[in-house]
């Protein structure tokens, strides 16, 4: 029995991890939110709080039921597989609500330049210019003007571009 | 956009990692490198070097609890941390290393650390008065059994401890070259070698910082210094940088023979952004300057004087801790300089007083050595104290 007692004070250090121990699986069950891990790493629940919340995206087949002639351009030219909301923005509201919210039309110098102006990223045949020397600060739509077909000489887009 | 030549992508253009970052491996370094020394003497039984032993466990412990601070400066939240522990992440590196850090605290130096002082600590608890006296006794967990078998037992679990800790340090510091080395998507740190690489270079740094630290308190204390002990702690010193060296410039070489599409840009990096903290202060200020010196330390063996010796020591030691400094400024900053497209890079500047500045990086380097000094006070490490009340009681 004289090695419990002159070790004693090593069964006390341990006591001190066991009871550290103790309590961090005491605070866990107490903190930790009882669907984490439910799904993965994370709060299970998060996914109906997320799910809960607004739609914002309406989807291209919920814009092209109302604005046919812009699908049908968009669809024979160069932006087929661009999406509406992608330039146009999150349009939810106005595809429950046409008449009162009205999307704000872009403005194609900022909008066209966010994927058209040059940089030594993009590959080589992805149609790219440098804007200011390019228009000279005219807007795009001046020339290319069908946005959702914009080739040169496409078809002018009906009722403006929207 | 200032500072950023070629094309890098928006989010290379401001570096996410600042010097806090590296900081962070620079002090877990010291740590693991300080408590290699000290298991020279424990476990290899190197008896010259048994006056840092002490000494060398204290600035591990001391840096060891300045480490997270950097990290949570840099995060901005310290109040998420425990959260690392609430909700393990085995696949994540950088959450389990919670764990590993918690290991090498509590299991290995902590643990250690109050075996090693067990008798000092029941003799100062029963011999000291006032708040620094219930510290004493709150420390002995309220055993007071100092006798010659209870002494045997505690040592006996100290080695076993010491040699659990050697595997734990290189894990400790393998363990921030293994988060560096498995980024695959960065060429600059993704390497099988970069674990091995920080291990040896830590334990360089952490050597040089206790024979610093022990040299300066020698000084402070107006006692001699132990010139044996400093020779043999340069020593190995020596041979450990002599394989840091050589697995440093085995990476190297085998970068430029390998030369893959990332060696245009690295090397054009190398030559340009980082030639100075790279080329001219890792590798022949901080490297091979030592190392010369070391050389020359161990071939002339005592022709040099005493004071010569100590001196070309302290130079070589002070070198050394800049050099595997530079070593983590080029690792974590120059692995953000250039582009992962390879075709441009961007500039670092440390900012001052901003969270993430120069001044709290100063400050954080410096927190250890006040932390260092509260545990010299509470637990001296000098021979002559053992067993005796710490001095001013």
């Amino acid at each position: 029995m004289n090695i419990f007692k002159d070790s004693g004070h090593l069964f006390k250090f341990a006591a001190c991890f066991v009871i550290g121990f103790l309590i961090y699986l005491g605070l866990r069950g107490f903190v930790v939110p009882k669907t984490f891990g439910q799904y993965g790493h994370y709060r299970g629940s998060a996914l109906k709080d997320i799910a809960a919340k607004p739609i914002k995206y309406a989807g291209h087949q919920v814009c092209e039921d109302c604005h046919t002639d812009q699908a049908t351009a968009k669809s024979a030219g160069k932006h087929v597989t661009v999406n509406c909301e992608a330039c146009h923005g999150a349009l939810a509201a106005h595809a429950n609500d046409p008449t009162s919210v009205i999307p704000v039309k872009p403005d194609p110098l900022v909008l066209c330049a966010r994927c058209h102006t040059a940089t030594a990223a993009k590959p080589k045949d992805f149609p790219q210019v440098n804007i200011d020397e390019h228009s000279g600060g005219a807007p795009c739509t001046m020339c290319h003007t069908n946005p959702h077909s914009p080739a040169m000489g496409a078809a002018p887009a009906a009722g403006g571009a929207k | 956009m200032t500072g950023v030549e070629g094309y890098m992508y928006p989010n290379e253009m401001e570096l996410q990692w600042s010097i806090l970052i590296v900081l962070y491996p620079f002090i877990t370094g010291l740590v693991a490198g300080a408590f290699i020394l000290a298991s020279l003497e424990r476990v290899f039984l190197v008896e010259a070097v048994k006056p840092i032993y002490r000494l060398a466990l204290l600035t591990a412990l001391a840096f060891l609890i300045d480490a997270p601070l950097p990290l949570q400066l840099h995060l901005g939240h310290p109040e998420r941390s425990p959260e690392m522990y609430l909700t393990p992440h085995p696949t994540s590196a950088m959450a389990m290393f919670g764990y590993v850090y918690l290991w090498y605290l509590m299991v290995v130096l902590v643990f250690e650390i109050w075996l090693d002082y067990r008798k000092d600590i029941v003799i100062f608890a029963q011999t000291t008065k006032g708040l620094k006296g219930l510290i004493y006794k709150f420390l002995t967990m309220g055993s007071y059994n100092i006798s010659p078998r209870a002494l045997a037992i505690d040592n006996k679990i100290g080695w076993i401890i010491t040699l659990i800790g050697i595997p734990s340090a290189f894990f400790l510091h393998g363990y921030v070259g293994f988060i560096f080395g498995s980024i695959k998507a960065n060429p600059w740190w993704s390497s099988p070698l970069m674990p091995v690489v920080f291990i040896f270079s830590a334990m360089v740094s952490g050597i040089a910082a206790v024979m610093l630290i022990y040299m300066a308190t020698c000084k402070l204390r107006k006692v001699a210094i132990d010139v044996r002990c400093v020779d043999t702690i340069a020593m190995y010193m020596f041979y450990i940088f002599i394989i840091d060296f050589a697995l440093e410039m085995l990476d190297l070489i085998h970068r430029i023979y390998e030369s893959d599409e990332s060696f245009r840009s690295l090397n054009f990096m190398v030559h340009t952004q980082l030639y100075i903290p790279h080329i001219v202060i890792q590798i022949c200020l901080g490297t091979v300057t030592p190392l010369v010196i070391l050389f020359i330390l161990q071939v002339s063996g005592k022709k040099f004087a005493e004071k010569v010796r100590l001196r070309l020591c302290t130079i070589s030691g002070a070198l050394a801790m800049i050099g595997i400094f530079a070593m983590r400024w080029n690792v974590v900053i120059g692995g953000q300089l250039f582009s992962k497209s390879f075709l441009g890079f961007t500039t670092y500047k440390v900012a001052l007083v901003t969270k993430e500045g120069l001044i709290v990086a100063v400050a954080l380097a410096l927190l250890p050595f006040l932390f260092l000094w509260i545990l010299i006070k509470f637990l001296p490490p000098w021979e002559e104290s053992h067993h005796t009340p710490a001095a001013g009681d």
